[in-house]
Order: structure tokens, then C-alpha cells, then sequence
């Protein structure tokens, strides 16, 4: 056991595990964090702690981890290299660990330019840091947990006990590149990866049969990524914009119309309850679909700032009782 | 070379607004190749700002005068050595040739008439783009030939990131294009038959060597003057 993590317990134990992902507010508010853990308590293994998602400034995923952890929820720490050289990286997962965090998901993070894709201000204007990128970010990581020693050298007494996570875009330009690049991650100490978002289910499961090739599904739990889909315009929205997200058209055509202005609030409710029905119904069956490709051993569900659905979309994959493992 | 751009002309005069004769000095190197500060855009600012002089009513003589280079003394030092009545300088340099004349002259000011941004090739004719990012430890025996430090608007070393779509960056809009390094990188080690070789990680970087480890200085001891004399 690297870490004693629920989430490595709960895959260690060849359990089908779930993650979901909570997004810390833009504000001060814990509440606002502890009605998001109330909302999906219950629902996975562990769950995800955005990092300045999207480069806008929110209540710091270190923070929130450790509300979680106070709450008896176990959080996956997402650590961005953008804003952090490596010497407050390496204090960050050391005070993480102080208080009880167990997993850490290393990224790069979305470039400060990006500002929620134009549609908030951001901070454009910022210097971004890079100081290492998420292989090595880590490849630190597991310096620091199984050399106990920091990337400098120093040694630590107490190293923290992490299980150490990286995302992966399998679909992601230039692809033919992007089994190798998962193999550097994987080689670097990734224990577990979570996806981009997955909806061309076959395309995905061509690109784990290279996966299986090189063997690396034994050598990294690899969970894949599930966007809960709000709608047409959302899903034709990240087929187009959102780099490495491939939409197949007739995921697409499954969605009602959105409502007109002038139509009548019957048709309007009507319509958002298809929708909504929608919805559930696709991320189920990605859910199915990608649980029957051979590797995957997990899903990590997305619900942005719709984090009440994934409770009944677990319930309705059949995931709802979270395995207890010792 | 090293790329600049103009600066707005309003902050250009801003700065020398309140001085009586102004030097304006361009230098002959890359801000003349870059067409921002050589001969001919000296004699262009020259005109402009003669001409707000004018509409705001301010009294101020500007000079022009342009060098061979603005970094090395021995094409300053003339310069600075008659500066008649002269009482502040712009200069078109890069920033470099700012520098040079602060440390070199104590008492006139020196102001920027351009903003400096990158070392950086012509990829045609008026389009410069950044290459090199002078971070004294060159990996391009790594990457094809393309540089990730200077090209990826991250800087890794272990890309693509998950950004990357049609070829570009995730910061690339239709109106600022920007090419994925690493795709570039990607591509061209296909072409060049060494794609294998980006399966090793590349360890994080020792930023000591740029920018990072406080200000550069070069030393060859055997070039030193007092050296050559000692020879002699």
C-alpha cells in the first residue's frame, strides 16, 4: 500500500471505482463547499478537488481537500504546476499530507490566457510559473514519497503517503502520440489516471487496445473520464472548442431542442425535463460502455456546477453502494 | 534577433515632454532589421513627436543620431562623449541599449521608445515570431530542433499538454494564432525518424541557467584586456 488511500484500497480490491469531481466556489464561502459535499456524499470513492479550474481564482483546492477530509470525505488534491515553482509544490503536498490528504492529481493546468474560455474576466495579465511540467510534477511526487527525499535532495523524515494521480487526453492532437505520452506518466510514478472526458466510446476503446499493448492498464488504475453532457449546446460546445473532446453527432441529436423564448413554461419545463432525462441516460451509458472496455478500472464523473446529478447517475449505473474496504 | 515593437506615441512623448533637446539614438542592429529602431524610424519618430511638440504647445528640439550598435562601448562611448546641451535621450534600442547608456552616462536620463519582447526570427516579411527564450541551457538536441521553452506557452518539456487541438495551443485564437510547440516537436521528430527518442522524460530543468539564477554576466578570461596586455 502506497498511500492507504480509499481510493487505492477501494482498486486494490479490484473494485470498479468512482470519482467525482467538486468545484470549490469564487468566494470564501465554505458553506458553499460543505453543500457540495453533502451533495455527493455517498456517491464515489473519492472526489476530486479542482485547482483554479479554468485559471480563475477560487477557493484553493488545498483548503477545500482538508474540508473534505474534516468531514470524512477523501479528496483527490488536483495540483496545477501553473501557479507553483517547485518549492511550493513540494511544502503544499507536505502540509496536504499533514492534514490527511491522500491523493493528488498532478496537472499542468490551463494556461492563465484561458479564463473560463472568455467567459469570465480571469487573470490574463498574470506571469504563470512552469517551473515543471505534470510528468515531472510527478515524478517529484514519488521522489518525495517512496525516496524520501525532496527534488532538490534533502531528505524528509516523514515523507507523505500519496497516491499519486495524472490526467490523460487520449484523443488529444497529435494522437498517435498520446499512448506514449501516457506511458511517460505511468513511468514516472502515475498510479492512477483519470481521463479527459469520453464520449466516442469506440474511438477510445481502439486507443486502450494500445494501452494493453504496452501493458500499462497493469501498471496504472485508469479511470475514465465521464463530462455529464447539460445539453446539445454544451456537447457541440466541447466538440468544438474543447481540445481532445470528441462528440459523435448522434449523441448530439439525442437532446431535445432548446426551448424557444416564447414558448408557453409548460413546453419550457417540458423540455428541461427531456433534457435533463437526456442526460442522465447518455452519461449512463458512457459509464457502461467504457466499464466494459478491458483496463478501465474506474470512471471519473464531471458534473460542473451540476454536482447534484451525480448522485442518481451513479444510482442508475448500478455504482451507488460504494464498496467499504478496510 | 531581438524583436521590439513601437511604442503608442503619447507615451513616447509623455516621457520627454518636460526636456528642451532630446536626443533620439537609434542603433543599426536588430531594431533595424525589425524596422522599429534604426535610421529611418528615428527620422519617422523624430517627425512625429516635432510635430505634438507643436499641437501641445511645447517647446523641444530633437536630434537624431544612429549607431552602429547601442550595446558596445566603443559605439557609445563617441556619442555619449558630446552630448552638447543635450538634456534626455530616447532610445530606439532594445532594452539592452538602454541599459548600456544608463551605466554608462550618470547624469543624462535615457528613456525607451520601444517595448522589447523576444529573440525571434522573420518568418516573413513583416512577421516576426519568438524563438529562443535565453534560458542558458540549450535542449533543442532534444526536440527536433524546436524549442518548447520558448515555443509552449507552458514551457514543458514533457508535452503536449491536454491543450492542443488542430495543431495549436490552447491560447490560440483566429485573431492571434499560436502553433503547438510540442506538436511541431511531434511532427518533426516523425519526419526525422527520432519520434522514440521523446518517450525518455526529460528531468525538471535547472532554471539557474536563465533568467531565474539573477542576472546573467559572461566571462572569457583570455579575452579580458588586462590579460592581453600581460601577455604582451
Amino acid at each position: 500500500m502506497k498511500s492507504g488511500s480509499n481510493l487505492e484500497k477501494v482498486l486494490l480490491a479490484g473494485h470498479f471505482a468512482v470519482t467525482a469531481e467538486l468545484g470549490p466556489p469564487m468566494s470564501a464561502s465554505g458553506d458553499e463547499v460543505k453543500r457540495k459535499m453533502e451533495i455527493l456524499r455517498g456517491s464515489a470513492d473519492a472526489y476530486n478537488i479542482t485547482d483554479c479550474q479554468t485559471a480563475v481564482v477560487r477557493l484553493s483546492s488545498i483548503a477545500s481537500a482538508i474540508m473534505l477530509v474534516q468531514g470524512g470525505m477523501e479528496p483527490v488534491m488536483q495540483m496545477t504546476t501553473r501557479d507553483r515553482n517547485r518549492i511550493a509544490i513540494q511544502a503544499d503536498i507536505l502540509g496536504a499530507a499533514a492534514f490527511g490528504i491522500k491523493n493528488c492529481l498532478c496537472i499542468a493546468g490551463d494556461h492563465q490566457k484561458f479564463g473560463a474560455a472568455g467567459k469570465l474576466k480571469g487573470h490574463p495579465h498574470a506571469k504563470n510559473v512552469y517551473d515543471v511540467d505534470s510528468i515531472q510534477l510527478v515524478a517529484i511526487l514519488k521522489k518525495m514519497r517512496d525516496e524520501g527525499r525532496q527534488e532538490g535532495g534533502d531528505p524528509i523524515e516523514h515523507p507523505p503517503k500519496l497516491f499519486i494521480g495524472a490526467a490523460w487526453t487520449p484523443m488529444g492532437d497529435p494522437m498517435e502520440f498520446r499512448v506514449v505520452r501516457l506511458a511517460k506518466k505511468v513511468a514516472a510514478g502515475a498510479d492512477f489516471i483519470q481521463t479527459q472526458g469520453i464520449y466516442d466510446v469506440k474511438l477510445f476503446a481502439e486507443i486502450m487496445k494500445k494501452v494493453r499493448n504496452l501493458g500499462l492498464h497493469e501498471k496504472t488504475a485508469i479511470l475514465a473520464g465521464i463530462i455529464v453532457p447539460k445539453n446539445a449546446g454544451m456537447l457541440r460546445y466541447m466538440n468544438t472548442s474543447v481540445a481532445g473532446v470528441r462528440v459523435p453527432e448522434e449523441l448530439i441529436a439525442r437532446f431535445p431542442k432548446a426551448a424557444k423564448k416564447d414558448d408557453p413554461p409548460s413546453v419550457k419545463k417540458e423540455i428541461a425535463a427531456k433534457t435533463r432525462e437526456t442526460a442522465l441516460a447518455i452519461t449512463v451509458e458512457l459509464i457502461e460502455q467504457c466499464r466494459e472496455i478491458e483496463g478501465v478500472r474506474g470512471v471519473h464523473i464531471q458534473a460542473i456546477e451540476a454536482e447534484e446529478m451525480v448522485p442518481e447517475i451513479v444510482k442508475r449505473a448500478g455504482l451507488l453502494l460504494r464498496p467499504k474496504v478496510a | 534577433m531581438i524583436v521590439a515593437n513601437e511604442k503608442p506615441l503619447a507615451e513616447v512623448f509623455g516621457y520627454i515632454k518636460n526636456y528642451r533637446r532630446v536626443l533620439i539614438l537609434g542603433c543599426g542592429e536588430c531594431v533595424t532589421v525589425c524596422h522599429v529602431g534604426g535610421e529611418k524610424e528615428v527620422a519617422i519618430l523624430a517627425q512625429a513627436l516635432r510635430l505634438k511638440a507643436l499641437n501641445e504647445a511645447k517647446e523641444i528640439e530633437f536630434l537624431e543620431n544612429t549607431v552602429r550598435r547601442q550595446c558596445e562601448n566603443e559605439f557609445v562611448d563617441p556619442i555619449l562623449a558630446k552630448l552638447d546641451g543635450i538634456d534626455a535621450i530616447l532610445s530606439l534600442a532594445c532594452g539592452v541599449g538602454v541599459n548600456h547608456i544608463a551605466d554608462r552616462h550618470g547624469t543624462i536620463p535615457v528613456f525607451p521608445g520601444v517595448n522589447t519582447v523576444f529573440f525571434g526570427t522573420c518568418e516573413e516579411h513583416g512577421v516576426w515570431a519568438e524563438r529562443c527564450a535565453g534560458c542558458g541551457t540549450c535542449i533543442l538536441h532534444l526536440t527536433g530542433g524546436i524549442c518548447p521553452v520558448a515555443r509552449c506557452a507552458k514551457s514543458i518539456l514533457n508535452g503536449p499538454c491536454g491543450g492542443t487541438k488542430d495543431g495549436k495551443c490552447e491560447i490560440s485564437t483566429p485573431e492571434h494564432p499560436v502553433d503547438c510547440a510540442w506538436y511541431l516537436i511531434v511532427e518533426r521528430m516523425k519526419r526525422l525518424g527520432t519520434l522514440d527518442h521523446l518517450s525518455e522524460i526529460i528531468p525538471p530543468k535547472d532554471w539557474s541557467s536563465a533568467r531565474d539564477g539573477g542576472p546573467r554576466r559572461r566571462v572569457r578570461e583570455d579575452l579580458r584586456l588586462a590579460k592581453i596586455e600581460k601577455v604582451k
